[in-house]
């Protein structure tokens, strides 16, 4: 159903009486960024697969569908979405695209902003905008629609979105060893540095995973090469690391940070628990430390850190951005969202 | 000199080295134009930093009296998106062309704007590591330049464009304070201007320093050729290719026109007399390149290829590939002009438009040569003409302009890699809204308020697109409906 007309007039409605909107897509994620203010904002019910056709690998679909929806439409014609975004509960496309995190498969074959072709957008003067489009190259005017991936509802209600899809693999096989944890990050960065069928790369204490996918030949031997115990249920394995359903994900009170760093970075000098995901580049740290320090032992690595999950407060959830940065940011926001409806805070508290 | 300009010129010798400064006739001179010649202008001045900090004070500077600045990196752009102004600097980032560090452990390099593409290959060669994005023109074109359009090359069907290939970037904005952007890991905080500059035609930011992601080289590589007596077979046989869940590495078409002057060019052995001829390149382990070539070969016999020749060698490999390199100069020798368009499709309808366009050709009388990135749907159609014939050029220009239409009209869009520049401002009042064009000036407003960075590029003034009358095509409401169409 598309429900474009009913959300242009909430908005509408929400500038006159500057009453600011909290977007809700699945609600999977309230957990996630600042608290929500605002009246709740249902994108529910704006759903449908609008158009979808293999040869291109393109899909186009509205932005309250489950990605569950979308994903059976896919695997349906042998595809998949490569960003491997978690696939239970009620998340929906919109919620995916406008949270940004993409799965194990990430440093293979990319984030979900560089699958994102086009969107139509509702901004928060209550226009109705489309960009990008459905084709791969596409240079006409800023890249509005990648822009939209990650920004948390801040800048606009996406309404439909075309997304790149690819292929599935023919075979996918993952293998794991035990190794120190040190010797884990050398041990993947071997990897990286080589040509082979990788599609997924991650520790968790004592073991090292690594997925394979491709051709059956190319599958095997880069088995016979690598070595290791080959996981009868590898999948499964992927998919409680990206779901976070794994025992270091929900044992314990400790918060849960995620670091992006470069992927050959030493481990951070932080107390705490850390499991390794990307090949190194996205580091899980379960940790009582305080914000202020794990903020700087990100940076001071080359990368920087976000509060993913938290018992307590949530002030402070993303990386401090430097006054230049944050600059931009708020005349972005200004350019999309000039009185402040959407999301305020979620992000950033001036954002 | 304006006095204007002697003043400005006496404050730029405060803060830059005497040979940064050109302001001769015959030093301004090969300044006039980038690669799309047809649009030049005499630079005020021009002026060539040394250092990012140098490129600060300049940019301070202007922003102080409102002077304008166009960035310049190697020029090759191919929509007049490095045109110089009258009244405003040309500001070279050639001399800013170290490569800072190669970090094999984290497979990136970090590299200044001024380095040319290819110049990133060949420093990550040692490591055994490479920089995917591989546009034609990657001996000539700048890593800052690759940004600003988004440059993509043969490769980008698996590897993605340059805006997939850049991990980080600092830039300095119109006022000369820097920014960074992205970090050393996957992705940066905050919202996703890394994403935002690539493709914004140095209309946001002056990039100053890039972190760009390394590949290892493939184990292996191997090139199909393929050879169509019928158009539509070979679009067809791309669909079908895709379609089977091969990714190749590269997947390029020439049309009749283009394979019989790049044969008498270069030799490349393609079968003249081919209606169209497929490139399929696929690449990655040993044994995966082996059964894909075995499967993609299958394929395109079954969509109708007459003919289908695996390189044999690396020697032949690369000849196939030569005459696809050199399909723009090969042109370039039988005609005195071309005009190379730049649109993309959804792949899916490539056929249709090949004849639409081969129909078009026939109407305007102009012959046109197709080279193209068929596995992203990507068009270069080639007019031959002749400039020195009066009205030539305009009649070009009409040609072209059906062209995209064309392509916006099947659900594509007016350029796929070389971007707006002046060129196509009037297409974009084709392609989008009023409402949509306003946001994109919201957006340069954020970025630069008093519009000093590349002036009247990129992004029409609605006031232009009024008085061209243009419209937004929806749902096959054309501009000249009157047209014959497809
Ligand atoms: C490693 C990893 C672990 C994850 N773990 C979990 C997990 O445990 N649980 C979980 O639920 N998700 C998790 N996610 C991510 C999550 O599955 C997706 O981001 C999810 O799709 C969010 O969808 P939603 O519709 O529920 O979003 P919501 O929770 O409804 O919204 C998320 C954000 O997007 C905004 N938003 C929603 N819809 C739109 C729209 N149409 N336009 C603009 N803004 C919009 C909201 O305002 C909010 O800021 C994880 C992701 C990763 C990478
Ligand atoms: C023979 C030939 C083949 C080509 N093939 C391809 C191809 O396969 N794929 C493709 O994508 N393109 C291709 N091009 C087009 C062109 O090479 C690309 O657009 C390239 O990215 C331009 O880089 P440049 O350094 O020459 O930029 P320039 O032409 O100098 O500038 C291009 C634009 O970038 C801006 N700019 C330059 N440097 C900076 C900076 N540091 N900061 C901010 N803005 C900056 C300029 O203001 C201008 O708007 C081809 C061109 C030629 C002549």
């Amino acid at each position: 159903m598309d429900r474009t007309s009913e959300l242009k007039e909430t908005i509408e409605a929400a500038i006159a009486s500057r009453r600011p909107l909290c977007i809700v897509g699945g609600g999977s994620k309230n957990f996630y960024g600042r608290r929500s203010q605002g009246d709740p904002l249902s994108i529910a019910g704006h759903r449908g697969v609008v158009e979808y056709a293999p040869s291109e690998l393109v899909i186009t679909a509205r932005a309250g569908t489950p990605l569950a929806d979308l994903e059976q439409a896919l695997a349906a014609e042998g595809q998949m979405l490569p960003f491997e975004p978690p696939r239970f509960g009620p998340a929906t496309v919109g919620g995916a695209i406008a949270a940004g995190l993409s799965g194990p498969r990430r440093p293979f074959t990319g984030a979900v902003r560089d699958f994102v072709l086009g969107v139509k957008l509702l901004t928060g003067r209550g226009e109705v905008l489309s960009f990008g489009g459905q084709v791969m190259k596409n240079v006409a005017g800023f890249d509005l629609s990648r822009l939209l991936a990650g920004s948390l509802g801040t800048l606009g209600v996406i309404l439909e979105v075309s997304l790149k899809v690819l292929p599935r693999p023919a075979v996918e096989l993952t293998l794991s060893r035990e190794v120190a944890i040190d010797r884990a990050l050398d041990t993947m960065a071997d990897w990286m540095g080589q040509s082979l069928p990788l599609s997924a790369l991650a520790y968790e204490e004592p073991l090292l995973y690594v997925r394979l996918s491709g051709t059956e030949r190319a599958v095997a031997s880069a088995a016979d090469r690598l070595g290791g115990e080959r996981l009868a249920e590898g999948e499964r394995f992927w998919e409680s690391l990206r779901e976070q359903q794994r025992p270091f994900f929900t044992e314990g009170n400790a918060d849960l940070w995620r670091l992006s760093l470069p992927p050959a970075a030493p481990a951070p000098d932080l107390p705490g628990r850390m499991l390794l995901d990307w090949a190194g580049a996205q580091r899980w740290l379960r940790s009582l430390e305080d914000a202020q320090k794990i903020f700087r032992a990100a940076a001071d690595l080359g990368g920087h850190a976000t509060l993913f999950r938290s018992r307590g407060a949530r002030h402070e959830v993303f990386q401090p951005l430097p006054e230049s940065l944050a600059k931009l940011h708020r005349a972005l926001k200004e350019a999309f969202d000039p009185h402040r409806i959407l999301n305020p805070g979620r992000m950033y508290a001036e954002l | 000199m304006s006095t204007a300009k002697q003043a400005l010129v006496r404050s730029l010798r405060k803060i830059l080295p005497e040979d940064a400064i050109l302001t001769e006739a015959e030093e301004l001179q090969p300044y006039e134009c980038d690669g799309l010649s047809a649009y030049r202008c005499r630079p005020w001045l021009v002026v060539m930093p040394w250092t990012p900090e140098q490129v600060r004070a300049v940019l301070a500077l202007c922003h102080e009296g409102g002077i304008p600045v166009v960035a310049r990196g190697g020029g090759t752009g191919l929509s007049g998106g490095a045109l110089p102004l009258e009244n405003g600097v040309l500001l070279s980032l050639a001399r800013l062309n170290r490569i800072l560090a190669i970090d094999p452990e984290n497979r990136i390099a970090r590299v200044q704007p001024g380095v040319r593409n290819l110049a990133v290959s060949e420093a990550a060669q040692p490591y055994g590591l490479y920089y995917a994005p591989d546009p034609s023109s990657q001996i000539a074109c700048t890593v800052g330049g690759n940004v600003a359009e988004n440059a993509g090359g043969v490769h980008c069907l698996k590897y993605g464009l340059t805006v997939h290939n850049v991990l980080g970037l600092s830039f300095l904005t119109v006022a000369g304070e820097e920014v960074s952007v992205g970090s050393g890991g996957l992705d940066g905080p905050g919202l996703d201007i890394l994403a935002l500059m690539h493709g914004s035609e140095g209309l946001l930011g002056v990039v100053t320093e890039v972190t760009v992601r390394l590949l290892p080289f493939p184990e292996s590589v191997q090139v199909l050729m393929a050879a169509f007596d019928d158009v539509t077979w070979a679009a067809e046989a791309v669909a079908g290719v895709i379609r089977a869940g091969l990714v190749p590495a590269g997947l390029e078409m020439m049309d009749r026109v283009a394979i019989e002057v790049v044969e008498d060019f270069v030799h490349a052995g393609y079968p003249v007399g081919a209606e169209a001829v497929l490139l399929c390149e696929l690449d990655g382990p040993v044994t995966a390149v082996e059964e894909e070539s075995a499967r993609a070969a299958a394929l395109l016999r079954q969509c109708g290829a007459y003919d289908v020749r695996v390189a044999r060698d690396e020697a032949e490999r690369r000849r196939f590939w030569a005459g696809r390199k050199a399909a723009f100069p090969a042109v370039g020798k039988i005609t005195p002009d071309y005009y190379c368009m730049d649109g993309t499709i959804p792949r899916h309808r490539l056929a249709e438009v090949l004849t639409g366009i081969e129909r078009l050709s026939r109407r305007y009388g102009l012959e046109v040569a197709n080279v193209f990135h068929a596995g992203d749907g990507n068009l270069h159609p080639l007019i031959m003409y002749d400039a020195s014939v009066s009205g030539e050029l305009q009649r070009v220009e009409r040609l072209g302009d059906e062209i995209l239409a064309l392509c916006v009209a099947v659900g594509g869009t007016i350029t796929g890699e070389h971007g707006v520049g002046v060129e196509k401002l009037d297409g974009m009042c084709h392609q989008f809204d009023p409402q949509a064009l306003e946001q994109f000036h919201a957006v340069k407003r954020a970025f630069d308020p008093e519009g000093l960075l590349n002036p009247g590029k990129a992004v029409p003034t609605l006031t232009r697109c009024a008085e061209l009358g243009g419209m937004h095509v929806h749902h096959g409401n054309l501009p000249h409906s009157e047209l014959e169409r497809l």
